[in-house]
């Protein structure tokens, strides 16, 4: 099979990347930012499974799955805190979260 | 000349889901990031989870991409959705209204990783990157990735198990009420 080489998968790996940090920085409800955060994860990870097709290597797949492992694990704690932040009847807006003792 | 012409057709086809998975990424992620309400943000992530999967299964990683489809658009996302839902209308933060100085300054930033990027992988593709794919036919299959997790990734694997569990807990304790929180409790029901 010969179709996209590398650099396809790369540039669209950082595009996607500069996509999910333009979320991070622009978005003010942190639920959003996290869904960005995700973005900037999986681009990370189309470019380890490139790599890992360019080599012939399956060490980048295994790479890949613990990148995802850990993304679920950020995704439950990054709910549970803005579900505690929530409760605290704060608004939710990055901008105005600025003291950890409310 | 018919195995050419095969192997030529066989490419436009790679080429044309490429494409289609390619747009269908870079669409859903701009949604996610710029739709208002989270809820869509949501589902584009949803979209864009799958057209990853199918750039995963033109990388050979085939248990990636089915992980990827069960693991997040089957939980995370639905974990998302789910607190949501919960929190309801507050969860819809004001978009800015008309470009402040921090969103410029954010596309700045922003596209100047795409481009940095982008330019050092042009300059790169015609020599280092260009080097021919040798893969094995069990490449990215369950059984190759079973067998790197237990005798290479060993260690991986089980601080894996240690990551989730840690989570889980977390998640737990976030979760629940403190003692010391009563009042807003209160303020809930």
């Amino acid at each position: 099979m010969d179709g996209p080489g590398i650099a396809a998968y790369l540039i669209l790996a950082v595009v996607l990347f500069a996509t999910g940090s333009l979320g991070v920085l622009i978005r003010r409800s942190p639920l959003i930012i996290l869904l960005a955060l995700e973005l900037m994860l999986n681009a990370g990870n189309l470019a380890l499974l490139a790599f890992a097709r360019q080599l012939g290597n399956g060490d980048g797949q295994i790479f890949a799955l613990t990148v995802m492992v850990v993304a679920a694990g950020e995704a439950v704690v990054g709910l549970g805190l803005i579900v505690a932040v929530s409760r605290k009847r704060v608004e939710l807006d990055v901008d105005r979260l600025t003291s950890l003792r409310g | 000349m018919t195995t050419l012409l095969a192997a030529s057709a066989g490419n436009v086809l790679v080429w044309m889901v490429w494409i289609a998975a390619a747009l269908a990424l870079l669409s859903s992620g701009l949604a996610v990031v710029l739709f208002p309400n989270p809820f869509y943000s949501a589902l584009a992530l949803i979209g864009n989870l799958a057209s990853l999967a199918v750039l995963y299964l033109l990388l050979e990683a085939e248990f990636v991409a089915a992980a990827q489809v069960l693991v997040y658009a089957g939980a995370v996302v639905v974990m998302f959705l789910f607190v949501i839902a919960y929190l309801g209308g507050r969860a819809d933060a004001p978009w800015a209204g008309g470009p402040t100085l921090q969103a410029v300054a954010a596309i700045a930033a922003a596209g100047t990783i795409a481009v940095e990027v982008v330019v050092v992988v042009a300059l790169k593709a015609g020599d280092e990157l260009a080097s021919p794919e040798q893969i094995s036919e069990s490449f990215g299959s369950p059984a190759e990735i079973g067998n790197l997790f237990l005798s290479d990734h060993l260690l991986a694997f089980e601080v894996t198990s240690i990551v989730l569990l840690v989570a889980a807990i977390g998640g737990v304790i976030l979760g629940s009420a403190f003692p010391g929180e009563r009042g807003s409790e209160k303020g809930l029901e």
